[in-house]
């Protein structure tokens, strides 16, 4: 693994009038990994990632995607990130194959069409892809919403709370599909309120609080900020998470599909 | 640059043109008001106005079709408030792609779809009697005000598109733009107005482009009316254009 660093963001500071919502945050983001951003709402995570991928500028500090600066070489920095936003910004009046096909043709790529059919495939959308957007679930929205940020294979990818509001099933399989996104090369900085979720992906973890990135490490160092592991017998119950999903007959489904 | 601009802009074009023909209940519920205008004026109100004309579907066809327009653009600042609101116009910024074509594909989409709604209107008009014996110049150049009108409208609309709140205070701005042909020379002389409404009437653009128009139909001799009609529009297609980019760029920084 490479230890290029791809995003640096260096005293980044941000106010929307009064509010003080970024103040000094610094991070690295090395080539290939995978970057939790951990925070609870109104942490900032949004307005971060809204700076890395140029749609709104910092009021002070440094930041650059793949060695361009955020602020001074923006469009080179939009060619070489793709966004998925908090809320699935897919067109609900278009079918998913359109929706894909008009992101392939704004970023011009050749064979859209193609592009879109293998798409429609790997998110498992193809029966799916001639239908409108409207009437998609919550789990096909964002899997549509991924699979439109990967056109283009953008070298670095902003991830904003991919799984919010998704169900267990629903969130296995984004999970699966930002793995992939990391094993080929990809860059992926991912923003999550939910602990496990940066637990399970997450090569490295940065939490944001009142600003700032209070900590930052990989999971291991994570834990051993906290006081030194005692062992103790603790019988364990499935969690309910687990019983769902064995209900379901999804974790033998998930497990098919990471290999 | 330039090529990207031009090949972005057809793309995001055949989006939102696919939303109109998606929802052509839009188109046709633009075309229901000055319709529905239309039959009264001509057929509840149109007995007891003397317009001096002797068709008075003829008299009052261009201020209905400036009605047309007034209320299709309330759909165009919709569509535009609608991809602010789902997050996709942040995310085509966020795509290497040229930034103003995704307003310029809004406008050309505003453009078509008051077209069409205009075509309709005409047809309607023609059922009911409109007939004229303009030559082709003339036609052309009616055409080139009703594309004016709708421009200039257009980008009146992609001020409110960009910052309103809610669905229902993005189509309001539209109220006013529709009842101002009322207080003009489309539906009735300005002679018989009080003299403060006859001095707002007669120096308000809609009376210029309502008579232009009329003039250019009627074959009557033109003058300056048409002049005075485009640089009207086109003086309020600069100021709007302006705002609108004003707006515009404070909303994405």
């Amino acid at each position: 693994m490479s230890t290029r660093t791809v995003i640096h963001v260096e005293g980044v500071e941000k106010s929307y009038k009064d509010l003080h919502v970024l103040q000094g945050v610094s991070f690295d983001v090395s080539a290939g990994t995978i970057f939790a951003l951990l925070g609870s709402n109104g942490a900032g995570k949004t307005t971060l990632v809204r700076i890395l991928s140029t749609l709104t500028k910092p009021d002070a500090g440094v930041a650059s995607v793949n060695g361009f600066d955020v602020v001074t070489q923006s469009a080179q920095v939009r060619d070489s990130v793709s966004l998925t936003g908090q809320f699935a910004a897919v067109d609900d009046i278009l079918t998913g194959r359109e929706n894909l096909v008009l992101v392939a043709q704004l970023r011009h790529v050749a064979n859209a069409q193609k592009v879109a059919n293998d798409l429609l495939e790997r998110f498992a959308l193809s029966d799916a892809g001639g239908r409108r957007v409207l009437t998609y679930s919550g789990g096909m929205r964002r899997r549509l919403d991924i699979a439109m940020s990967l056109i283009g294979n953008a070298p670095v990818i902003f991830l904003d709370e991919p799984t919010s509001g998704l169900d267990p099933l629903a969130r296995h399989e984004v999970w699966t599909a930002i793995r992939e996104l990391a094993e080929h090369g990809t860059t992926v900085l991912l923003t999550t309120q939910h602990l496990d979720e940066a637990e399970r992906l997450a090569d490295r973890i940065g939490v944001l609080h009142q600003g700032r990135i209070i900590v930052n490490g990989t999971l291991a160092e994570l834990k051993l900020l906290l006081p030194p592991t005692r062992v103790e017998y603790v019988e364990k119950l499935p969690t309910l998470e687990e019983v769902f999903l064995t209900l379901v007959g999804a974790l033998a489904d998930v497990g098919e599909r990471r290999e | 640059m330039t090529t990207h601009f031009v090949h972005d802009t057809c793309v995001l074009l055949r989006r939102s043109l696919r939303h109109v023909s998606r929802s052509l209940d839009t188109v046709i519920t633009t075309t229901i008001m000055p319709i529905a205008f239309m039959l009264l004026f001509v057929y509840v109100f149109g007995g007891a106005i003397s317009s001096g004309t002797t068709s008075y579907v003829n008299y009052l066809l261009p201020g209905i079709l400036l009605i047309t327009v007034a209320s299709g653009v309330s759909y165009t600042a919709f569509r535009l408030f609608l991809d602010m609101k789902s997050g996709i116009f942040e995310r085509f910024h966020s795509m290497p792609i040229s930034r103003s074509s995704v307003l310029w594909a809004h406008v050309l989409t505003s453009l078509v779809a008051n077209l069409v709604s205009l075509t309709v209107v005409v047809l309607v008009a023609v059922l009911l009697g409109f007939r004229s014996a303009a030559g082709v110049t003339a036609y052309f150049a009616v055409a080139g005000l009703l594309v004016l009108f709708t421009l200039a409208l257009t980008w009146i609309a992609v001020i409110p598109g960009l910052t309103a709140q809610s669905p229902d205070g993005v189509s309001a701005f539209s109220y006013p733009l529709v009842f101002l042909p009322f207080v003009s020379s489309a539906f009735v002389p300005t002679r018989t107005m009080p003299a403060a409404v006859r001095a707002f009437a007669q120096h308000q653009p809609v009376t210029s482009v309502v008579n232009a128009m009329r003039d250019l139909l009627t074959r009557q001799p033109v003058g300056s009316s048409v002049w005075i009609a485009a640089a009207w529009l086109l003086g309020v297609l600069v100021v709007a254009y302006a705002g609108a980019i004003l707006t515009y760029r404070r909303r994405i920084s």
